[in-house]
């Protein structure tokens, strides 16, 4: 074995109780950082593939970007014109199966039209505001995964009675209605219709499952009195971490506003970047307060070693090899710290994944987690980091011990 | 007269403080081959410090240490450390073995930090070396498991271990039985006689210092004598 290995080997052996404090430290920290960043990666994973499948990956409203420019502005280019009444515009999306068609030859993905709308939902003497979406169920099921959260009924119920509706399973515990039961829409056109919910859906997020109803896109643009009006056109792209920039290209050529999930997501992303910071620093700070035993343990054997040190440099040792050989023994510490940890983080993690507990805000049975080599490699890393830092000052101090101080002392 | 292998000119040594304390002053000397000296005087006069001085283990405060007819002042750390692990094999009043390895890994420690030889080699010589001293048969024993003046021989061994030309000793028998003082003074004197050695040796001990081929004797960090003996023993 190398000289300097020996050596360190040898020092960590021969007090095997304070290294094994050491190495519990390292251990622990180690341990703990892989699960947090497991539970913490996990559930960020699980939110935002929940998000995506819950939600349209790009949607095309009717809107622009820019505030509409009135005619008069569009006459008059250099004047500045006060007091004009803003044009009325037909709401909805110009030729919207036209577009659908255009934008389908090019874009990776599946797109389907639809009606957003608001209605006053009346049932049992309560009323309340729900989202309308009017769908074409064919189309939909490429789109969204509606079709697999459905509770009651599926899809094509849709297509069961003339008013047919699906609502979230929670809106429908709320009013007490079930499959067949007769309910009465109101729009804000001024519209009232008698619908049939014809079965429920449970997408796991509360606000969708308590507030929205799905209709035949028909039906739809009937409680808007919008014969034909589309909206919304929803897309679902094949990679959807693309969705930003096919958006945008969508935008450019539509001229209607397109947004990515993540661009309607953003504050909720920049919310999970803060996090993932916060994460890192606690995983950090754990690993720096494991890196203080690492400390102490080099320390301690520095001094318990100064006449050691004394006759090692008497003998011929240089400075380098002296510093090499304390930094070498933190590093041992910092290593088997970091193997024992990754076992102790995996079942940590294994623990946290076998909890069973629900949020208020989605339906997860079990703290989702993830398993990844990098939360591994990461750790260690840092731990192998905090341990050469931990112990460069003790050995730092060795190497600069003057033999004849000892010795002197020592006789 | 041979060139000296350690050469001291005009070495002070001077103790910074609140009150420096002056360790040596204005010593010239010069150490050839084949010599066995011992290095005299009354406690506190300066003869350890001298020792460290001519072994490289410390700097003068002025002056210069020729090592080969190099000085030495100008060097590196790094340097001095060469020096010293190639050249000049210390022995010390307490033994100074780690306390944690076996005699032959203690033996073989100066070995390994040249890295010159593999490691069976190392070894070997580490193994011969110690059944030289009479310690063949407690070649995997740690210090503690040794008597003072087995320890004591397990340290000249390591000071042999790179064969250096010279062998500075501090005291070596100075915490011996007599019986223990009479085997180590005899492998040193062997050294000189049988294998060509330079050893210089401070001791207290006159009747041994009569048995060397010189004698200096320091007073106040001062030669006092330096007297060379053609009839010693050795």
């Amino acid at each position: 074995m190398n000289l300097i290995l020996t050596i360190a080997w040898t020092h960590v052996r021969h007090r095997a109780r304070q290294t094994l404090v050491a190495i519990a430290g390292v251990m622990t920290g180690v341990g703990f950082s892989i699960m947090m960043a497991a539970m913490m990666e996990g559930s960020q994973d699980d939110f935002i593939k929940t998000l995506v499948d819950a939600l349209p990956h790009i949607s095309i409203t009717d809107e622009s970007r820019e505030p509409t420019r009135q005619p008069a502005d569009m006459v008059y280019a250099a004047a500045e014109l006060h007091g004009l009444t803003p044009q009325v515009r037909r709401p909805g999306i110009k030729n919207p199966m036209a577009m659908i068609a255009s934008l389908q030859s090019w874009v990776p993905g599946s797109l389907t039209p639809s009606v957003q709308s608001k209605a006053l939902l009346r049932f049992a003497g309560r009323n309340l505001n729900i989202s309308i979406v009017g769908i074409d169920p064919h189309t939909e099921v490429h789109v969204s995964n509606l079709g697999t959260h459905m509770r009651q009924g599926t899809l094509t119920s849709l297509y069961r009675s003339s008013n047919a509706i699906l609502l979230g399973d929670r809106l429908a515990n709320k009013i007490g209605a079930r499959v067949n039961s007769n309910i009465t829409l109101a729009s804000a056109e001024g519209s009232n219709m008698n619908a049939t919910v014809v079965g429920t859906f449970h997408t796991g997020f509360r606000a969708m499952d308590e507030t929205t109803g799905y209709v035949l896109l028909k039906t739809a643009q009937i409680l808007e009195k919008q014969t034909g009006i589309v909206n919304e056109i929803r897309v679902r792209a094949d990679d959807p971490m693309a969705a930003r920039l096919i958006a945008e290209r969508i935008g450019e050529q539509t001229g209607y506003k397109s947004i990515s999930w993540q661009e309607a997501q953003e504050d909720l992303l920049s919310a999970i970047t803060l996090r993932n910071v916060l994460m890192y620093t606690i995983v950090g700070a754990i690993l720096l307060v494991a890196s203080f035993g690492t400390y102490n343990i080099i320390s301690t054997i520095t001094h318990e070693k100064t006449r050691d040190i004394a006759i090692m440099k008497s003998l011929g040792f240089r400075d380098h090899t002296i510093r090499a050989i304390f930094i070498v023994e933190a590093l041992l510490v910092g290593m088997v710290g970091a193997a024992l940890g990754w076992v102790f983080g995996y079942l940590l993690t294994r623990g946290l994944a076998s909890l069973e507990f629900k949020t208020p805000f989605s339906d997860y049975n079990h703290l989702p987690v993830l398993y990844a080599v990098k939360h591994y490699v990461l750790a260690t890393s840092f731990a192998l980091l905090s341990s050469l830092i931990a112990g460069y000052f003790p050995a730092r101090a060795a190497a600069r011990l003057h033999p004849v101080d000892i010795i002197r002392g020592a006789t | 007269m041979s060139a000296a292998l350690i050469e001291a000119r005009g070495v002070t040594k001077i103790l910074a403080g609140v009150v420096p304390v002056t360790l040596v002053q204005d010593i010239d000397l010069a150490i050839v081959p084949r010599e066995f000296v011992a290095v005299t005087g009354p406690s506190g006069s300066g003869k350890s410090s001298l020792l460290y001085l001519l072994g490289l283990l410390d700097l003068p405060s002025s002056g210069d240490v020729l090592i080969d007819g190099r000085s030495t002042t100008s060097m590196t750390e790094n340097d001095r450390a060469e020096v010293r692990l190639k050249r000049i094999g210390f022995v010390f009043q307490f033994h100074f073995l780690l306390p944690e390895f076996t005699i032959t890994e203690n033996v073989a420690l100066p070995m390994r930090a040249l890295g010159q030889l593999p490691s069976r080699a190392i070894t070997a010589r580490a193994e011969q070396l110690l059944a030289s001293f009479g310690l063949g048969d407690h070649r995997r024993k740690t210090p503690d498991q040794l008597s003072g003046g087995q320890r004591q021989r397990v340290a000249v061994a390591r000071a042999l271990a790179n064969d250096p030309p010279v062998i500075l000793a501090d005291e070596p028998t100075g915490s011996l039985d007599s019986v223990a003082t009479a085997q180590v003074f005899g492998i040193l004197r062997e050294l000189v006689t049988l294998h060509g050695k330079t050893v210089v040796a401070v001791t207290h001990d006159l009747a041994l210092a009569a048995q060397m081929h010189r004698r200096i004797h320091i007073i106040d960090g001062r030669v006092a004598r330096d007297e060379r003996v053609a009839s010693a023993t050795a």
